[in-house]
């Protein structure tokens, strides 16, 4: 019955897949990636991605239109960022705490306005694949990398983005500074708390989007919880990425190819238990964020609110 | 005759100075000098304080102007001030006669101003060229433009003789050559006026002296440097005018010539000086404390202590002087059962306390006067009175069968609150309402009522002022006086040449050497304390 993981077929069912389930995780943690490198946690990430989620799923289904859907997702992750830079950066809340809050707002907003506008689980017609000319021809690889749909393809794109912005530019030298010595940043003229205000805003809308892939580009439902602690993988991803935008997407793709495993051992009926499969990929991480963590350091002033002469 | 040629050239070469800095608009870096920069009438409140009363200072291009004061006696806040880091409620500020707003850090760098702090200003996990860098628009729009930071860093090196890598990571520099990146910094954006606060605290003597070769070049080259210091020699040997503060008010200001340290140290205080502490012959003989290649690890784990051995004697100080963070405070823990120790002994005694709890220790009359005595020493919410039985809580009279005894704690607390002139509005008092000296008096008033056999004081006078500071000696000499055996851990020098019988020096871990008081100077020191064994060793 094992055998029947190996087949090409499914090997490369598995690996397309694990590709495709990465978008999610992809954009919630790079977004992180930032907001923590500048000093800031939010742990509310799974919030806003079911706010996003569900705003990309209404707008679609209303309008008919995924771009408006997309569209509404960034308003909604930029507005919620927005609110995580007030509670945090402005309010000086503890980080550990108003994260949780946050998360509770949004899988409570996301429920209720899904219960009084849908009632139901309703469908739309998300993104469609995009078949890569020529790439997507190639056996094997083709159907593994080229045949995605458009969030997919730019999530991974997004990854040597961030580290060119974080590393090149410089933003990201502000960025890293002003969460490494906030201090040292204010002699210098460099305005902690709007480096702060950008990165979470910018953390916020990458939640959205990370919310609207799953509702209109990979799942096209939506349904109480959609993204069923995803959100908080997110931010282990951060950790277990060291912090690193090409970390995060090496953490993001084991933790993807083993939920596609498991998805899979399900689909083709293996004698594992339903519930020890899913839980693999969640033991996975623990044990990763475990061995990976103690290497790499955070940065300086993570969850430190900064307040000038103190 | 030869004493004749010599003098003509060192007029003749202040001529040149001063010919060059008043026909010249411009430093060596290119930007243009701030001849006057006045501050007048400052005046700085905060709940409950009066940080800076009517202040007025000025300083000149080509000269350094010291600004002397106890700690809180506002000259930070001063500085702060001028820096844009805290906004004045009352006064000017006016630079070559022009009245300017100073609303911010970046004003104050638009304005020529740059600034030193104590604690570095630097992010250790990027480069130097990305520290210069950071908050400076760049040639490359959003893009860094680096190469051009590093080859501007390496020609004001050049220029103002500050060797620095610009490539390296700020953690991978010794705190002399971090001070540099900061001095360069400073330039890089254009800064004419230089406020150094207190930049001799962290360096050893030869970088003192280093430091003061690139500050003199500095001054001949027209910048206008604020040496903020408590130390009078060095403002004696370096600065040309001297303001001294006292509460938040100018209490004198005057040219360097026309002042001695004692008058200095007197406006400073409000009074006169004690003498220093006579220190009297005792008999050092017992062995009351002895550690044996003494291993511990750092708060990262790797060692912290590399083997450390000696022996400490009924009777004697023995100075422990080295940099901070070369193992000092892993030593003193590990001593006090507050660190493991990894590998050999510590005896006191013939008691071997390797591994025993600090309530073993304790125990064996051994007492810690730790280096954060807020977060350490006291538990700060908790009163003068709590916090004086903390040690012996558990004995009578202050408790019996787990009750406390509140009437024989006030006794206890009244009683050394008198004997060691502690201010404080009562024994009720939450420690953390104190003053620093107050505190400190408290601490040793707490672990001296006990009778040790062993002090270990980890810099027992940082941060305190020149009265508290006398107190602390003259308490650690009476201590001597009785026989009791004394660590001093200090990073100040001058603190360790004054008290010590022996002095051994910690780097990195290691004791690089052991040295007599009596025939110790600050130079083999300093060289022990950078890491550089006497030749003989090696």
């Amino acid at each position: 019955m094992i055998a029947e993981l190996f087949t090409t077929t499914v090997l490369v069912g598995i690996l397309a897949s694990g590709i495709r389930l990465a978008t999610p995780y992809l954009y919630a943690s790079l977004g992180e990636t930032f907001g923590q490198k500048s000093g800031v946690l939010n742990l509310g990430v799974e919030g806003i991605m079911l706010l996003g989620a569900f705003a990309a799923f209404y707008a679609t289904f209303v309008t008919e239109n995924i771009w408006l859907g997309l569209l509404a997702a960034i308003i909604v992750g930029g507005i919620m960022g927005l609110a995580v830079a007030v509670i945090n950066v402005t309010l000086k809340a503890e980080q550990g705490i108003s994260g949780i809050g946050v998360f509770l707002f949004g899988l409570g907003m996301s429920e209720l306005l899904f219960q009084k506008t849908l009632g139901t689980v309703e469908t739309v017609s998300g993104f469609s694949s995009i078949y890569i000319p020529f790439l997507s021809d190639i056996p094997y690889i083709g159907e593994i990398f080229f045949q995605q749909n458009l969030l997919v393809y730019v999530a991974y794109i997004m990854v040597p983005v961030s580290w060119f912005v974080l590393g090149k530019t410089t933003l990201g030298l502000k960025i890293r500074a002003v969460g490494e010595n906030p201090e040292a940043a204010d002699t210098l003229g460099v305005s902690v708390n709007g480096v702060r205000y950008i990165t979470q805003i910018f953390g916020g809308i990458m939640s959205g989007i990370a919310g609207a892939s799953l509702s209109i580009a990979l799942l096209n439902v939506f349904q109480q919880n959609l993204t069923s602690g995803l959100g908080f993988i997110a931010v282990a991803l951060v950790y277990f990425g060291g912090w690193r935008p090409f970390g995060v997407l090496v953490g993001s793709l084991i933790f993807s190819m083993v939920n596609a495993l498991q998805l899979w051992v399900q689909v083709l009926n293996i004698p594992i238990p339903a519930d020890i499969a899913v839980m693999m990929p969640y033991v996975l991480t623990i044990l990763a964020l475990v061995i990976a963590v103690q290497r790499v350091r955070p940065p300086s002033a993570l969850t430190k609110p900064y307040e000038r002469g103190g | 005759m030869r004493g004749h040629c010599p003098r003509i050239s060192a007029q003749e070469s202040i001529f040149r100075i001063q010919f060059m800095v008043e026909n010249s608009e411009f430093l060596p870096s290119g930007k243009p000098k701030i001849s006057t920069m006045e501050m007048r009438g400052i005046v700085k409140r905060f709940p409950g304080v009066l940080a800076n009363d009517q202040v007025d200072f000025d300083v000149q291009s080509g000269e350094m102007h010291a600004l002397l004061g106890e700690n809180g006696a506002g000259k930070s806040t001063l500085m702060r001030v001028l820096y844009g880091l805290y906004q004045p409620e009352e006064g000017e500020i006016l630079i070559d006669g022009t009245p300017v707003k100073i609303e911010s850090p970046h004003d104050a760098i638009e304005a020529g101003i740059g600034m030193i702090h104590q604690h570095f200003m630097l992010v250790p996990t990027l480069t130097v060229a990305e520290n210069v860098a950071l908050g400076l628009p760049s040639t490359r729009g959003a893009l860094t433009d680096l190469d051009n930071v590093s080859a501007r860093v390496l020609e004001l090196a050049e220029l103002y003789g500050l060797q620095v890598d610009p490539d390296a990571y700020v953690w991978q520099l010794a705190v002399g050559q971090q001070q540099r990146v900061e001095i360069i910094k400073a330039l890089y954006r254009g800064a004419a006026l230089l406020i150094l606060d207190e930049p001799t605290a962290v360096l050893t003597p030869q970088e003192v002296n280093e430091l003061f070769v690139t500050l003199r070049q500095m001054m001949v080259d027209g910048h206008a440097l604020i040496f903020i210091s408590h130390k009078l020699q060095e403002v004696m040997d370096i600065c040309s005018r001297v303001t001294v503060l006292r509460d938040g008010r100018v209490v004198g200001q005057e040219p360097i010539d026309q002042v001695t340290k004692g008058t200095l140290a007197q406006m400073m205080v409000g009074r006169e000086l004690q003498a220093k502490p006579e220190k009297e012959e005792t008999e050092q003989e017992n062995v009351r404390l002895a550690l044996r290649d003494v291993w511990a690890d750092n708060d990262l784990g790797t060692p912290g202590l590399h083997g450390v051995s000696f022996d400490l004697r009924a009777g004697e100080i023995l100075g422990v002087a080295g940099v901070s963070g070369n193992g000092q405070r892993e030593l003193a823990q590990a001593i006090n059962g507050l660190r493991d120790i990894t590998k050999g002994s510590v005896k006191a005694g013939e008691r071997d306390l390797t591994g025993a709890s600090p309530a073993e220790i304790i125990e064996q009359g051994v007492s810690y006067v730790p280096e954060e005595r807020m977060e350490d020493g006291m538990i700060k919410e908790f009163t003068v009175a709590e916090n004086l039985i903390l040690r012996e809580v558990n004995k009578p009279p202050f408790s019996r069968g787990g009750f406390l005894n509140f009437r024989a704690i006030s006794r206890q607390s009244e009683d050394l609150i008198k004997q060691f002139n502690v201010k404080t509005p009562s024994k009720d008092t939450p420690v953390k309402n104190l003053s620093g000296g107050n505190i400190q008096k408290l601490l040793l008033a707490r672990e001296l009522s006990r009778k040790p056999k062993v002090i270990v004081a980890a810099q027992p006078t940082r941060g305190l002022d020149i009265g508290a500071t006398e107190y602390v000696h003259q308490v650690l000499t009476d201590q001597r006086a009785e026989g009791t055996a004394i660590l001093l851990i200090s990073e100040d020098l001058d603190e360790i040449l004054a008290l010590s019988d022996r002095i051994i020096v910690i780097y990195e871990g290691e004791i690089m050497g052991e040295v007599d008081a009596g025939e110790a100077d600050p130079e083999q020191l300093g060289l022990l304390m950078a890491g550089v064994r006497s030749q003989t060793g090696e």
